[in-house]
């Protein structure tokens, strides 16, 4: 039994619990401490996982290889960044407690044990231990029926997408016999043509994850979470989970699913137009930043699904560079959501951004350059990001998705470049507060990540690419 | 290396963003940043120009091949690289690029007073991305400077811009993008073909005709939106109406340019049957722009829009004469677009002079002011006349080669292109008759001033520029004469071999 393989996991695993004790103990409140603790247990983790060897443990259930490990960094990343911005947060919202911390480490180790997964029964037990930290979290502030509103939302459309996922599991094992991904694939690499009950199967379990990554048609709970949760809790829903879910479909579909490519680039196919079409369009009317930034990850999930959806090497590669990028962008981005605030007064519409290039020069220009970033604008991150799924939807021969993926850009591009108006073009009213150390060191960071990325493009894509080589085996 | 023995072109292109990065750092009061960054965006920019005339002393007319070549690696799996060098075509479009980018931050000097510092950066970044772009011989690193123009700009109209800047700035952006992306799934299409995206590699790569006439059309519809030709030209109006003085100078000077570069650069090389193919649409529209646009220039009341509709008219020729694959017809296009780039520029310049003393570009709030400002009104005038094409003027030669070189292929074109001329004579007259001449009827009017020492400045070099190019063009004919020779060969070359292959 090789269970050292898992020591990232595992040590997480007892950091969480320790901080559960650590935190009840004391008199006083232990937001900041047990959260700095975290924090410290997020890099040791991701330290851990760099150093992580390469094979299956727990019989099978559980895998370590390239693939993981990218994703395990990012999404350790993502949680890590996205703790800093809740700790000043937090406090002015009446929400400083120790719990978040610990909920978000579940959650984060949740997300590792799906990327892990090599089982059908590992990954359920991965995605509901985040689903329900997820749950709790969006719903943290309880006093406020919007969060509450987003939480009971959430949970009741999760249940249901967990139970369509559940469904297709057991629809999978009744007609491969197995939930091992690799018997699964051996299962349906035989000249045996896969059964109906099996692609169905497939489909569901595809319905489930669809929901994670709020893919249309499975994207309705995305507005309306992401403005009653917190803002700290929205920046942590459109980052880590995100990349969480968007590698555990890559593995289930690349891995055991990869012969019936036929049936399942279909799906993805619709999943990807839809939301690319969608995020374009329906956040054109949104005054609410938090709600247009919703729209807008549907979008950037569509841009994702289009690398999915070519199901090449090259794609999966694009798949897993854009998500990089697209996180680092939206922490930054969401940096700036949570230093919205005016004489005490979290804001959240776009308007309430006016002027700001005026009154907070630097914020301003973080911002700017993040929107335009998610436009694809050259030279920022976020055109690499477009420019490998492109690249990949055209060696594939899919015009359609990359004429969708031009279209919708265009789309996008005005209400990006509408934030970037706001802040720059229209007559501002009373500057914000100032802003905590911490958001500004995760803004600049992340800004000078995406500004500086053309210059240092090869090590991110060669890691990319050899988390490609592992998944495709 | 290169004949300069370091990154001459690199150190041109960025030099500028060292500027900028420079002025970004300036602390303190207000009006103290301001002069700050006025005078470092100043002598970055004259810096750059100092540099960028090495590339004129250095350049070697005699070959067609690219010049002053640097590479480096820069994704190397991929077949992308950091590729710069410059040819015939683009050399001089560098250097047009430099100067004009000094006269815009002198010409901005008083009438820019809100946010200083963040307009200088703007610009300085502009410069460096322009700069790059022309110098990009890498089918990426072109994209990326091509597209990212786009944000000093959009900054730059939108933020220092008149009215409606914010209208202007967007549908500037829009449409620009929306052509632009098109040439992305193009050069992500060859780049599949051809597995490197390096410019000279390309050229000598061979794409099927079925494949060309998609590339064809995905390229004309990003360079077709820049240059701008009709029908998609009606950003520009509107930008350039809503865009500060210099604003509207880079704009007409050198933005406009880049989609009639990117039809010599890539279309015609790359795609030659195709560019064959289409030759007659594009002379139609062309045709369609010069004369549609001067008669809608007649009819203008404001004087910005009035030079913005005659540069679609002087676009319009520059299309028509690259696309008529003559020696003449090539090297006539090459060189309106840069007497197009100073001559506009100037006329953009003396619109703002009037514009920063009486705050309106309206041309019936004046009349007369020849009486108060006589230097002024010589100045217009010798601009009038260059964009007119007055024979010893900038704008005269590279008209009389265009027209020469439609003449070959078709005098029907040719008509067209040299109706272009006379109602250019007729709006740019009109235009100056009512501004100029006349009874002051104003009051406001007489008390005027004249052209300070700041703005005899601005105008000088562009005057002495102006006065060269129109007496003496071959010192910048020259320049692209091998280059355009051997353009042609190749593209009748590669005709030829297509039609062998086809019987």
């Amino acid at each position: 039994m090789n269970w050292t393989l898992a020591t990232p996991e595992i040590l997480l695993a007892l950091a969480g619990l320790l901080a559960l004790a650590g935190g009840v103990m004391p008199k006083k409140e232990t937001f900041f401490p047990v959260s700095m603790a975290v924090i410290g247990a997020f890099v040791l983790t991701a330290v851990l996982v760099l150093g992580q060897g390469e094979g299956t443990a727990f019989a099978g259930q559980y895998v370590s290889d390239a693939f993981s490990r990218f994703a395990k960094v990012l999404i350790l990343l993502g949680a890590a960044l996205g703790l800093v911005l809740a700790l000043d947060f937090n406090e002015k919202a009446g929400i400083g407690r120790f719990e978040y911390a610990v909920l978000m480490l579940f959650a984060t180790l949740g997300m590792m044990v799906m990327v892990s997964a090599n089982d059908l029964m590992s990954l359920y037990i991965g995605l509901e231990l985040l689903s329900l930290s997820l749950y709790v979290i969006a719903a943290f502030d309880r006093d406020n029926p919007r969060s509450a509103e987003a939480g009971l939302k959430y949970f009741v459309l999760g249940a249901l997408a967990s139970g369509l996922l559940l469904y297709g599991a057991s629809l999978v094992y009744g007609f491969a016999g197995t939930t091992n991904f690799d018997r699964i694939a051996d299962a349906l690499s035989g000249d045996v043509p896969a059964g109906v009950g099996l692609i169905v199967g497939l489909v569901f379990v595809l319905a489930g994850l669809c929901f994670k990554i709020s893919a249309v048609p499975f994207h309705m709970w995305t507005p309306d979470v992401y403005e009653g949760a917190p803002t700290p809790v929205t920046a942590f829903f459109a980052t880590a989970p995100k990349v969480a879910a968007i590698a555990l479909l890559m593995r289930v579909l690349a891995g055991p699913f990869a012969d019936v490519a036929a049936q399942w680039q279909q799906v993805i196919w619709v999943a990807s137009v839809g939301s690319m079409l969608l995020g374009a369009f329906a956040a054109i009317g949104q005054r609410n930043i938090k709600r247009l930034m919703a729209y807008s990850s549907i979008g950037h999930v569509g841009y994702a699904l289009m690398g999915l959806a070519v199901a090449s090497d090259s794609g999966l590669r694009g798949v897993l560079v854009y998500m990089a990028i697209y996180m680092v962008t939206s922490v930054g981005t969401f940096a700036v959501l949570v230093a919205m605030r005016r004489n005490g007064r979290a804001l959240e519409q776009v308007d309430d951004l006016a002027g700001i290039g005026r009154t907070d020069p630097a914020m301003a220009m973080w911002m700017a350059v993040f929107m335009f970033s998610m436009a694809g604008i050259p030279p920022l991150a976020g055109f690499f990001g477009k420019l490998y799924v492109f690249l990949a939807a055209v060696q594939g021969g899919y015009w359609v998705l990359a004429a969708v993926g031009i279209g919708t850009s265009v789309v996008a591009t005005y209400y990006y470049l509408r934030i970037i108006k706001v802040m720059y073009f229209d007559a501002g009213t009373a500057p914000l507060d100032a802003r905590p150390a911490g958001l500004t060191v995760v803004m600049s960071a992340t800004g000078l990540l995406t500004v500086l990325f053309f210059l240092f493009p090869a090590p991110i894509i060669a890691a990319a690419q050899a988390a490609v080589a592992a998944l495709l085996g | 290396m290169n004949a300069a023995g370091f990154p001459l072109l690199s150190l041109v292109t960025f030099l500028p963003l060292l500027g900028a990065l420079i002025i970004m750092t300036v602390r303190g009061e207000e009006a103290v940043v301001a002069r700050n960054a006025r005078w470092t965006a100043l002598w970055a920019s004259l810096v750059t120009l100092a540099l960028s005339l090495l590339l004129w002393v250095g350049f070697d007319q005699t070959t067609a091949d690219f010049q002053f070549v640097e590479q480096a690696e820069w994704l190397p799996e991929f077949g992308v690289g950091y590729h710069m060098g410059v040819d015939g075509i683009s050399v001089l479009f560098i250097l047009l690029s430099t100067i004009l980018t000094p006269l815009c931050i002198l010409a901005s000097w008083e009438s820019v007073t809100t946010r200083v510092r963040e307009y200088m950066v703007a610009f300085l970044v502009l410069e460096a991305m322009m700069i790059g772009m022309f110098a990009a011989l890498d089918f990426v690193l072109f994209y990326i400077f091509f597209e990212a123009v786009l944000i000093p700009m959009f900054l730059i109209i939108g933020i220092w811009g008149g009215a409606r800047r914010v209208y202007a700035a967007l549908k500037f952006f829009l449409y620009t993008l929306a052509g632009s992306l098109l040439m992305l799934l193009a050069i992500l299409a060859v780049w599949y073909h051809a597995g490197t995206t390096d410019i000279p590699t390309l050229m000598e790569t061979a794409f099927p005709p079925s494949m060309q006439f998609w590339l064809f059309l995905a390229f004309f519809a990003s360079f077709a939106v820049k240059v701008p030709m009709w029908p998609v030209h009606t950003w520009l109006p509107d930008a350039h109406v809503e865009a500060p003085t210099a604003g509207s100078v880079i704009l007409a000077g050198v933005l406009l340019k880049m989609g009639a570069y990117g039809f010599l650069r890539f279309s015609l090389p790359l795609l030659p049957e195709a560019s064959a193919d289409f030759a007659p649409l594009i002379f139609a529209l062309s045709v369609i722009a010069v004369v549609y646009t001067s008669l809608v220039a007649l009819a203008q009341e404001d004087m910005k829009k009035l030079i913005a509709y005659s540069s679609i008219a002087h676009m319009g020729i520059v299309t028509l004469g690259i696309f008529t694959f003559t020696a003449q017809g090539l090297s006539g296009a090459l060189f309106t677009m840069l007497s197009h780039g100073v001559v506009s520029g100037a006329l953009f310049l003396c619109v703002g002079v009037l514009y920063d003393r009486v705050h309106s570009r309206e041309i019936a709030r004046y009349g007369g002011v020849a009486k108060v400002m006589p230097a002024y009104a010589l100045v217009f005038m010798v601009f009038t006349m260059a964009s007119v094409a007055l024979p010893g003027l900038a704008g005269f030669p590279g008209e009389l080669l265009v027209i020469v070189g439609a003449f070959k292929v078709n005098p029907w074109v040719a008509l067209g292109a040299a109706m272009g001329m006379i109602l250019g004579a007729a709006y740019a007259l009109y235009l100056y008759r009512r501004v100029i001449f006349g009874k002051i009827v104003r009051q406001d009017l007489k008390a005027l001033l004249d052209l300070s020492p700041r703005e005899y400045a601005t105008f000088a070099p562009l005057i002495l520029l102006t006065l060269w190019m129109g007496i003496y063009p071959s010192s910048f004919l020259n320049f692209f004469e091998a280059t355009v020779a051997a353009l042609i060969a190749r593209h009748e070359a590669a005709l030829g071999a297509a039609r062998l292959a086809g019987m």
